[in-house]
C-alpha cells in the first residue's frame, strides 16, 4: 500500500514548459507485430483517459467563467498528449483489428481494477460490465475472421480467451436498469473515485470509437453489428458514470481526474518495456503533475479547501497490466447469468421487464452478434484452420 | 524503412506462446459456440441485404445527350452509353490517382539509403510510368469530353476504383513499407490497368467510338510494358534478396 500523495509531492513540469511540435505528435508508431500487445493496451487506456480529461473540462468551462482560461491552457497540452499517444497507432491496424484491441483493453483493464477496487458494489458492476465486453471481443473475433480472414489472437497475443461471455444479444437493457448507485464522496476511498473515472473514461473513448468507424464498413452486417455493440457501450458509458457522486462540484471531480491520469501514467511508466513508449510515459507523467499541481492551486483559491481533503487516502497498487485470464474465467463460471433490475444485481429470471421489452424491440428484427457468431469457435490460424485436408 | 524482410520478435504467431494457445484451444471446447450455424449465416445475410441495398450512385447525364432524344442518343454511341461513361470515367480516376501512387513510391526509392544514392535507373524507370499515367489521365479526360460527358464527375465505378486503391495507397505511402512492398502494390495496380485498357478499347469500339478506340492503342502499349517493368523489378529485388 503507499499512498499517491508521495507522487503528487513532485511538482512535475510547470504548464508553460509542455510544449510540442507537430513531428513530436505524430511520431514513429509501434509495431503490431513485434511490439507487446500491452503497449497497445497501454496506448489505447491513455488516449480514452486524455480524451476524457478534454471532455470534462470542456463541460465544467461550459458552466465557470472564471476557469475557462486555464482550463484551455490545460486542454491545450491535454489535447496534444492524446495527439502524441492514439498517434502511436501504426496504420495497418485494421478499423477491427483496432476494435479487437479496445475489447482487450477493456477486458484486461476492468478485471484490474475489479479486483482491486475495495467498495464491493462497486467490484460488481466491474464485474458485470467486464462479461459484456468479454463477449464483444468474441463477437468481433468471428467477425474479423468471417470478414476479414484474419485471427484475433494475432492482436490478443494469446493474454485473453476469445469464447462468449453474457451474451451481447442480451447486453440490451431498459435505461432504469443501466443507472447504478453512486459511491459517496465523503466515504470512498480515492482508489474507488479513481477507478470510477477511469473505466468511465475507456468506455467512453470506446463507443465515440465505435460510432466514428462503424459507417466506415461496407459490409452491412459489421455496420449492423458496429450500431449494437455501440448503443451496449453507450449503456456502459451510462452504467460507470453514475457510479460517480454527482455531488462532487466541478472542482473536486477535476481533481479526481488529474489524479486517476497521474495514477494511470505512473502505473504505465513502471511496466512498460518499449524505451521509446515509456520515455513518453515518463515525460506525460511529469506533465499531468504539472497540471494537477495547477488544479490543486485553483481549488485551494476558489474552494478554500485543503485538496489533500480529495486526494488524501492510499491506494492498493498500481493498475496491474497483464492477462487476467484465471479471474476473468472465474467471473465468466459464476456471473455470467447475473442481470439487473434497476441498481440491482439479480437473478436471470428477475431481470427487469422493462428491458425484456425493450430488448424484444431491439431484437425483432434479428440480431447482428449472433449472425456473425453463429457457430464460431476460434481456432490459432482462423475458423479455417480446422478444415485442414 | 528496412530494405528486406528481417528475422525479430514477432509476437503474433500462436506459437510465441505455446501454454497459453493451449489453454485458450481447450476453454474453447468448454465454452464452444453458444448460437447454432456457422459462418453461411453471414452469407445469407449478405444476400438478403444486398436485395435490399440502394446503388453506389448514378452515372451523370452528358451535356450532348441534353434535349436529345434517347434513340438520337443511343444511335451515336450504342445501347447503354452510360456503360462506356462510366468506366472511362473509372480509369481516368484510375489513372490520375495512379500518378500519385507512383509519386510515392519515386519518395520510397529515394528514401532507401544504399550508401550510394538512391538506384538512378530504378527512379528514372517510375518517373517515367509516372509521366505516362498523367498522359494517360488526360486522353480519359479528351476521352469524356469528347462523348460530351463531365470529366470532373465521379461515376459509380470510378468511386469503386477509389476504393480498390486505398489499400495501396496505404502501402505506398506508409514510411514503414520496403521497396519490395511497394512494387506488390504497383503489380496490383498494373495487372488491374493492363485488362482494362484492354477491355476499354472493346468497349469504344463497340460503342462505335473508333477514334476513342484507336488513342487507346498507345496507352495500352504502354501499359503492357508497365506490367512488364514492374513484374520484372519485383522478380529482381526478391531474388537478389535471396541469393
Amino acid at each position: 500500500m503507499h499512498g499517491l500523495i508521495g507522487i503528487f509531492d513532485n511538482k512535475g513540469t510547470p504548464l508553460e514548459k509542455q510544449a510540442f511540435t507537430w513531428k513530436e505528435l505524430a511520431s514513429r508508431p509501434i509495431s503490431k507485430l513485434d511490439d507487446d500487445a500491452f503497449t497497445r493496451v497501454r496506448v489505447i487506456l491513455m488516449n480514452g483517459l486524455e480524451q476524457d480529461a478534454l471532455r470534462l473540462k470542456h463541460f465544467g468551462a461550459r458552466f465557470n467563467k472564471s476557469l475557462q482560461l486555464p482550463l484551455a491552457q490545460i486542454r491545450r497540452v491535454e489535447h496534444h498528449q492524446m495527439t502524441a499517444i492514439n498517434w502511436l497507432l501504426s496504420s495497418d491496424h485494421s478499423p477491427l483489428e483496432t476494435t479487437v484491441a479496445y475489447e482487450q483493453v477493456a477486458i484486461e483493464v476492468t478485471a484490474a481494477v475489479a479486483q482491486n477496487e475495495p467498495d464491493p458494489y462497486q467490484a460488481q458492476t466491474y464485474r458485470y460490465g467486464l462479461l459484456e465486453d468479454f463477449d464483444h471481443l468474441y463477437r468481433y473475433s468471428a467477425m474479423l475472421d468471417r470478414l476479414e480472414g484474419k485471427d484475433a489472437n494475432n492482436i490478443l497475443q494469446g493474454y485473453t480467451d476469445i469464447i462468449p461471455g453474457r451474451p451481447t444479444s442480451e447486453h440490451h437493457r431498459a435505461p432504469e436498469s443501466d443507472l447504478r448507485d453512486n459511491y459517496n464522496k465523503d466515504d470512498a476511498a480515492l482508489i474507488t473515485k479513481i477507478h470510477a473515472a477511469m473505466i468511465t473514461a475507456a468506455e467512453y473513448q470506446t463507443h465515440d470509437y465505435y460510432m466514428n468507424i462503424g459507417p466506415l464498413f461496407a459490409d452491412p452486417v459489421a455496420r449492423q453489428l458496429y450500431a449494437e455493440i455501440a448503443s451496449v457501450e453507450e449503456q456502459h458509458v451510462t452504467q460507470y458514470g453514475s457510479l460517480m457522486d454527482p455531488d462532487e462540484s466541478f472542482m473536486e471531480k477535476w481533481l479526481i481526474h488529474e489524479a486517476m491520469e497521474v495514477y494511470a501514467y505512473h502505473s504505465c511508466v513502471e511496466q512498460e518495456d518499449n524505451s521509446r513508449v515509456k520515455a513518453m510515459w515518463e515525460r506525460f507523467l511529469d506533465y499531468e503533475l504539472g497540471q494537477l499541481n495547477l488544479a490543486c492551486d485553483l481549488f485551494k483559491q476558489i474552494e478554500r479547501r485543503d485538496p489533500a481533503e480529495i486526494l488524501g487516502g492510499s491506494v492498493p497498487r498500481m493498475i496491474e497490466f497483464k492477462s487476467q485470464r484465471e479471474f476473468v474465467r472465474k467471473v465468466v463460471a459464476e456471473e455470467v447469468n447475473m442481470r439487473t433490475s434497476g441498481t440491482q444485481y439479480v437473478s436471470k429470471e428477475e431481470e427487469s421487464p422493462l428491458s425484456l421489452d425493450y430488448r424484444k424491440q431491439m431484437n425483432a428484427e434479428g440480431v447482428p452478434a449472433n449472425i456473425v457468431s453463429a457457430g464460431y469457435n476460434w481456432r490459432p490460424g482462423t475458423e479455417l484452420s480446422q478444415n485442414k485436408p | 524503412m528496412a530494405n528486406s524482410a528481417k528475422l525479430g520478435h514477432n509476437m503474433t504467431g500462436a506459437q510465441m506462446s505455446p501454454k497459453d494457445t493451449k489453454t485458450m484451444v481447450e476453454i474453447v471446447k468448454r465454452y464452444s459456440a453458444d448460437v447454432p450455424g456457422n459462418a453461411s449465416d453471414l452469407m445469407n445475410a449478405r444476400r438478403e441485404m444486398a436485395g435490399e441495398a440502394g446503388r453506389v450512385g448514378s452515372v451523370p447525364v452528358p451535356g450532348s445527350a441534353k434535349g436529345m432524344l434517347k434513340s438520337t442518343f443511343e444511335k451515336m454511341m450504342g445501347k447503354n452509353p452510360e456503360v462506356l461513361i462510366d468506366k472511362l470515367g473509372e480509369r481516368l480516376a484510375y489513372e490520375r490517382t495512379g500518378v500519385r501512387l507512383y509519386e510515392a513510391m519515386i519518395a520510397k526509392v529515394q528514401a532507401l539509403d544504399t550508401g550510394k544514392g538512391a538506384d538512378p535507373d530504378l527512379l528514372a524507370t517510375l518517373q517515367k510510368i509516372r509521366n505516362e499515367e498523367e498522359e494517360h489521365f488526360h486522353l480519359l479526360v479528351w476521352a469524356v469530353e469528347k462523348l460530351g460527358a463531365d470529366p470532373t464527375a465521379v461515376t459509380p465505378s470510378a468511386d469503386v476504383a477509389g476504393v480498390i486503391a486505398l489499400g495501396v495507397m496505404q502501402v505506398l505511402t506508409d514510411p514503414r513499407t520496403n521497396i519490395s512492398h511497394g512494387m506488390n502494390a504497383l503489380l496490383t495496380v498494373e495487372l488491374a490497368d493492363n485488362a482494362a485498357w484492354e477491355l476499354l478499347i472493346e468497349m469504344a469500339e463497340s460503342a462505335g467510338q473508333k477514334d476513342i478506340a484507336k488513342a487507346f492503342e498507345k496507352a495500352f502499349a504502354q501499359e503492357e510494358k508497365h506490367l512488364a517493368t514492374i513484374k520484372s523489378l519485383m522478380r529482381q529485388d526478391q531474388l537478389k534478396q535471396l541469393s
